[in-house]
C-alpha cells in the first residue's frame, strides 16, 4: 500500500470552507432530491404496440380523402438508383409527380432509431417513401403501426406482374404493409489480388491465415445468420441454444484478431482498396463495384436472402404519389432500367426478357454488360442457387430482446 | 466598498435567470429522466414501466465495464498528448509570436473550420493500408506485409488528439498571453536562470490554463464516439460508441441511460479528485508564494 497524505483525504472528503449549520441550502438540496425521486418513479414510457392485421375499413379509413399531391419524398439507401436519376426521370415524365430523393438509410438499426420518436409521436419523417429491409426493424415498424395499410386496388401491376416467391411473404403476408423494391443475397466478396485460392466456404472468413484481412457485418442479424451457417444451422429454425453456440464462434473469430472491423455500408470501400481482403456482403454492391479484382461468392455453407421494401410511413403527406410510383415500378419496362443499374434480384420476372431483348438491340460494350447481366446468378439467381438461401428468422419480442443481447456485444468487442 | 447601492440585491439573481431557466429546461430535467429511465424495464412495443430496477446497471457495467476503461484510458493517453502538443504551440505564439499572434492562431485553428466528421474521414483516407503513407513504405520494405494503423487503437487515439486539440491550445495560450512580462523579467533580475524562470514563474502561472484545457479535452474525448466509429475496429469499441447502439439501433433506453448516467458519474468523481488535488485555487497560492 501507499502512503496517502492524510492532508490530501481530508482535502477529498471535507468541504473547503468552514461549513454553518443547516442552511437555507440545505433545505434547497433536500427538496431538490425529493422532487427528483417524485420524477423518478412517476414518468415511464408508454408502450406503443399497435394491431398488425389490417382489415379493409383499416384500409379505407387511411386512404379516404388522400389525394395525389404531385410532390414526393422518397428515402432510400445509397446505390439503389442511377447516377443520373433516370428511372425518377422518367416516373416524373409518366406521371407529372416530381420526386426529391435522398439516400439517407445507411443500415436498418439506426435509420428506425431516427425515425421511430416522430412516427411514435405521430410527427411526419419528412418522407412519403422508405425502403426497409425485412427484418427486425421492419417487425416493429409493423407492429407499432408506424406503416400506411396498402390499397391493394391501386396495386395493379404489382398484382399481374410481380414474382411468386415475392407475393405475400412471410414477414408481410398479404402484402399488407410493403412491396419488394429489390431483393439481394448476403454471401463474400473477397479481392483476388490479395487471395489466392477460391472462395466457397464461409469457414474460410474463420481461417487463422487470413488474420486482421476479414470484415464482417455489424449488423446482428446479419452475423448471427453468418454464425449458424457455419454450424450448419438454418436461422430460420434456429433456437435460442444455437444462438448461444454461433455468438461463441464468433466471438472466437474476434478474439483470435481473424476480424479486422464490423462494417455496415463501408466494406465496399474497404475490400477494394484492399485494407480487408475477403468480407461479408451484398451481392449487387459485389456486381457493380467498379475494382475487377473483386468477386462475390454464395457460400457452400448457405448465404442470406432478403428483401428491400417499400413502405409508406403513416405520417406521410403524399401517400397516393408513393404507391403510385410503388406500382409504377412493377411494369417490366419501367423497372429494367433500375435493375441494370442497381443489379440486385428483381422482384419483377418480367424483366429479365426486357434485358435481354435490350441486350439483342445493343452494340459492344453495352452488349457485353447486359448480357453479363441477363445471365448472371447474382441477378437472376438458379434454382441450385435458391435451394442454397435461407431467409432471416422471424423473432418476436421477446426473442429479439435475447437475440439482440447475443449477438450485439460480439461487433462491439464484448 | 460599501458604496454598492441597495436596490442591487436582486441584480444577480436577474442575471442569472436566463442561463439557470436555460439549465432546468435542458439539463436538469433531462438527467432527471435518464436517470429515471435507467431504473425502468420493458421494451419498445410493451412500453417501458419503472420498476427501480437497479440491476441495469450492474449487468451494463458487467457487459460493458472494460469498455468504460479503454474510454478513460484513450482520453488520458489522448489528453496527455493534447498538452504535450499544445503547450510549446501556444507558448510559442505567446511569447514568441509578435504581432502576427493572431494569425498563426488562426492557423492553428483553421483546420478546425471544417466539419468534425469530415476531418476524421479523411483521415481514413490518409491511413488506409495502400494509400499515400503506408502504401510507399511497404512497398519500399520498410514496414512489413501485415503492419496497419486504420482501424487500431493508434488510429483512434491519434484522431481524439488532433481532433480536440485547439480545446488545450486555447486556455493555456489565454494564460500564457495574461502572464504579466515585467514578472519574468524580475526573475532574471534575481539571477534565474532560463529554465529556473520558465519551471518557477511561467509554468506555475500558466497551469490555470492547463487545468481548464484538461477538463475541456478529457471529458469529451472520453465519451466520444466519432473517432471510434471511423477509425476503430473491434478492439477500440469505446463507450460512447456502445451508448449510441444501444440508444438509437435497439432502443434498449434503460441500458443506454444507465450507461450513460455512470460514465457521468465517474468522470465526476475524476474530476473532483482531480480539481481538489490540484485545484486552480492551490495554484495560484502556490504561485503567489
Amino acid at each position: 500500500m501507499t502512503n496517502i497524505d492524510p492532508a490530501f483525504l481530508r482535502g477529498l472528503t471535507r468541504p473547503r470552507l468552514a461549513r454553518s449549520t443547516a442552511s437555507r441550502r440545505d433545505v434547497l438540496r433536500l427538496m431538490g432530491a425529493a422532487g427528483a425521486g417524485l420524477a423518478l418513479s412517476a414518468c415511464g414510457v408508454k408502450g406503443q404496440g399497435g394491431k398488425e392485421k389490417v382489415t379493409q375499413t383499416d384500409v379505407q379509413k387511411y386512404w379516404a380523402g388522400k389525394a395525389q399531391t404531385g410532390k414526393l419524398n422518397w428515402a432510400n439507401w445509397p446505390g439503389y438508383m442511377e447516377d443520373d436519376h433516370s428511372t425518377i426521370k422518367a416516373f416524373e415524365k409518366a406521371t407529372g409527380i416530381k420526386v426529391d430523393y435522398k439516400e439517407v438509410i445507411q443500415e436498418m438499426g439506426p435509420w428506425f432509431g431516427k425515425i421511430q420518436a416522430p412516427l411514435a409521436a405521430g410527427q411526419s419523417i419528412g418522407f412519403d417513401l422508405m425502403v426497409m429491409t425485412n427484418g427486425i426493424q421492419l417487425e416493429q415498424a409493423r407492429q407499432l403501426g408506424y406503416l400506411a395499410p396498402l390499397d391493394q386496388s391501386r396495386l395493379k401491376n404489382f398484382q399481374a406482374n410481380a414474382g411468386a416467391t415475392f407475393k405475400n411473404p412471410s414477414y408481410d403476408p398479404g402484402n399488407a404493409f410493403t412491396i419488394p423494391y429489390e431483393s439481394g443475397i448476403t454471401g463474400i466478396a473477397y479481392n483476388t489480388k490479395y487471395v489466392k485460392e477460391e472462395i466457397t466456404s464461409i469457414a474460410q472468413l474463420f481461417d487463422p491465415k487470413y488474420k486482421g484481412r476479414v470484415g464482417m457485418m455489424g449488423d446482428s442479424q446479419e452475423l448471427g445468420n453468418f454464425g449458424m451457417f457455419l454450424l450448419g444451422i438454418d436461422p430460420e429454425k434456429s433456437t435460442q441454444a444455437d444462438w448461444e453456440k454461433a455468438a461463441a464462434k464468433l466471438r472466437e473469430q474476434r478474439d483470435k484478431g481473424i476480424v479486422r472491423k464490423y462494417y455496415n455500408q463501408d466494406y465496399v470501400d474497404a475490400v477494394s482498396k484492399g485494407d480487408v481482403w475477403m468480407t461479408m456482403a451484398w451481392s449487387g454492391d459485389v456486381y457493380s463495384m467498379t475494382s475487377p479484382d473483386v468477386r462475390f461468392a454464395i457460400p457452400k455453407e448457405g448465404g442470406t436472402i432478403w428483401t428491400d421494401n417499400m413502405c409508406i410511413p403513416k405520417t406521410a403527406s403524399a401517400p397516393v404519389d408513393a404507391i403510385t410510383l410503388m406500382d409504377w415500378l412493377y411494369v417490366p419496362e419501367n423497372n429494367a432500367p433500375l435493375t441494370e443499374f442497381v443489379n440486385y434480384i428483381t422482384p419483377v420476372p418480367g424483366v429479365k426478357q426486357v434485358v435481354a431483348a435490350d441486350a439483342a438491340k445493343a452494340t459492344g460494350q453495352e452488349k457485353k454488360d447486359l448480357t453479363r447481366l441477363s445471365t448472371s446468378p447474382l441477378v437472376f439467381p438458379t434454382d441450385a442457387d435458391m435451394q442454397r438461401l435461407r431467409h432471416y428468422r422471424r423473432l418476436t419480442q421477446a426473442e429479439e430482446t435475447q437475440y439482440q443481447k447475443i449477438f450485439e456485444p460480439i461487433a462491439k468487442g464484448s | 466598498m460599501a458604496r454598492r447601492s441597495r436596490g442591487g440585491a436582486s441584480t444577480p439573481y436577474l442575471m442569472i435567470l436566463p442561463s439557470g431557466l436555460w439549465m432546468l429546461a435542458f439539463f436538469i430535467v433531462p438527467i432527471v429522466l435518464m436517470v429515471s429511465l435507467s431504473l425502468q424495464t420493458g421494451n419498445l412495443i410493451d412500453g417501458f414501466r419503472q420498476t427501480f430496477h437497479w440491476q441495469n446497471y450492474t449487468d451494463s457495467l458487467n457487459t460493458y465495464g472494460d469498455k468504460v476503461v479503454r474510454s478513460l484510458w484513450y482520453g488520458l493517453i489522448a489528453t496527455v498528448l493534447c498538452i504535450a502538443l499544445a503547450y510549446p504551440a501556444a507558448y510559442w505564439i505567446a511569447f514568441r509570436g509578435g504581432r502576427h499572434k493572431s494569425t498563426y492562431l488562426f492557423l492553428l485553428l483553421l483546420p478546425y473550420f471544417v466539419s468534425f466528421v469530415l476531418r476524421t474521414v479523411s483521415w481514413k483516407l490518409v491511413l488506409t493500408d495502400n494509400g499515400p503513407i503506408l502504401g510507399p513504405l511497404r512497398n519500399h520494405g520498410i514496414l512489413p506485409d501485415g503492419f496497419h494503423v486504420l482501424d487500431t487503437g493508434v488510429a483512434v487515439v491519434s484522431g481524439l488528439t488532433y481532433n480536440f486539440l485547439p480545446f488545450m491550445v486555447l486556455p493555456i495560450y489565454v494564460a500564457l498571453e495574461r502572464i504579466d512580462e515585467r514578472v519574468v523579467e524580475a526573475a532574471y533580475d534575481l539571477y534565474a536562470s532560463r529554465a529556473q524562470a520558465f519551471a518557477r514563474v511561467v509554468l506555475p502561472l500558466s497551469l490555470p490554463g492547463v487545468f481548464a484545457g484538461v477538463i475541456m479535452t478529457f471529458v469529451p474525448v472520453s465519451s466520444d464516439y466519432v473517432n471510434a466509429e471511423v477509425l476503430g475496429g473491434p478492439r477500440n469499441t469505446m463507450i460512447g460508441n456502445v451508448i449510441q447502439t444501444e440508444y438509437f439501433d435497439n432502443s434498449a433506453y434503460p441500458v443506454a441511460s444507465a450507461l450513460s448516467f455512470a460514465l457521468m458519474a465517474i468522470l465526476l468523481v475524476g474530476i473532483f479528485v482531480y480539481a481538489r488535488s490540484l485545484g486552480t485555487q492551490d495554484v495560484l497560492e502556490a504561485a503567489g508564494r
